[in-house]
């Protein structure tokens, strides 16, 4: 017998916020021959009456080499001092089964484009200390040079070394407030 | 607001030199230009000599730098590149990495030379190097070709095109750092 009781189906109305314990906000980008990936610890992500938010402090980037990450926050990159938060806003999220689809706008380095979120969904389910959980695993990819990330350095064959297609990923575990 | 100017040659004539010198008659009220004259002193880089204190010369130029609220460079161009002694101080000045005293620096790039070209490689070079090291690199570009006939030794330009050049140049480091001073 599961200790999860499954409570309801579609996206519920209320106002839930990101269990950031839970939760992850990743990116991954093609670099040479394999994939760069990172991740922005210091975010918050909430979903009221149906709608999803959420904003990350782009200082707290974390990759494995302490050097690129200087270069990540510098205005190569996102020009952290002057553009301190990256962030999502998006419409009503789209449910079928466990599938979702929400369209919204990303804001990075001040520049807002539109973008496309598709992913799963899990609950909302209650937890084992009683507390009401849903869960998404989400990804969007876009193009960095439209958010003024232009960088990269030739390859001796020619090619560059880093993609301009960023893929983001949010898995999220967020918490139904009390009303 | 202190603008330090930093030319990559060295020669007592150099035109690079003397644009940076005439940059000082460009600019605006509250806005001091200081000529740095140390490139020559500053020793080959040695991740063994990195360490603090380091060299009396590289030391001074970090703290130059730190204390400027923007940088603006000329350069010459050797062979499609930037002098050696100017990547040299550069390199100086990028460690630490993550903490280097060029990181978010505003900083602007001329180039000049007496061929056709104005040293229009060696800026584009320069820029790729300043953005690796975190500056932040401005949008000012001008590369002076023919510039024996353009400006004398102590740096008089008769070419009103030029100085405008120059002043534009070094207006749009200027809004660099008052937007940075806003918010940093």
């Amino acid at each position: 017998m599961s200790t999860i009781e499954e409570t309801k189906q579609g996206i519920p109305t209320g106002t839930w916020q990101a269990d950031t314990v839970h939760s992850r906000v990743a990116f991954e980008v093609p670099y040479a021959v394999a994939t760069f990936t990172g991740e922005v610890p210091d975010f918050e992500a909430s979903l009221v009456d149906g709608k999803l938010a959420g904003s990350a402090k782009i200082a707290s980037i974390k990759v494995k080499e302490e050097n690129l990450e200087a270069h990540l926050l510098a205005p190569d990159f996102f020009d952290a001092e002057q553009h301190p938060v990256v962030s999502f806003s998006g419409s009503d999220i789209k449910r079928d089964g466990d599938t979702v689809e929400i369209d919204g706008e990303i804001s990075i380095k001040g520049v807002s484009q539109p973008a496309k979120i598709t992913g799963t969904v899990n609950g909302p389910s209650v937890d084992h200390f009683g507390a009401n959980r849903i869960g998404f695993e989400l990804e969007t990819k876009l193009d960095r040079t439209k958010f003024g990330m232009n960088w990269n350095m030739p390859l001796p064959n020619g090619e560059q070394a880093l993609g301009n297609t960023v893929t983001l990923k949010a898995e999220l575990t967020l918490v139904a407030q009390d009303a | 607001m202190r603008i330090l100017a930093i030319s990559g040659s060295l020669r007592d004539g150099s035109y690079n030199t003397a644009l940076l010198r005439a940059l000082r008659e460009e600019a605006p009220e509250g806005v001091e230009v200081d000529l740095w004259q140390g490139l020559k002193v500053i020793p080959p880089y040695d991740q063994d000599d990195d360490v603090v204190p380091g060299p009396e010369a590289v030391d001074a130029f970090r703290e130059l730098v730190r204390e400027s609220d923007a940088v603006f460079f000329s350069t010459p161009e050797y062979n499609s590149s930037i002098p050696g002694a100017l990547k040299n101080a550069l390199d100086w000045g990028s460690r630490p990495v993550a903490t280097n005293v060029f990181r978010n620096k505003p900083v602007a790039v001329i180039s000049a030379s007496a061929g056709a070209f104005g040293g229009v490689w060696a800026g584009a070079e320069l820029r790729k190097v300043l953005g690796a090291m975190g500056a932040r690199v401005t949008e000012a570009e001008l590369a002076v070709g023919h510039a024996h006939e353009k400006v004398t030794e102590d740096g008089v330009i008769e070419d009103l095109d030029l100085r405008q050049g120059l002043s534009d140049a070094l207006q749009t480091l200027v809004t660099s750092a008052l937007d940075r001073a806003a918010v940093a």
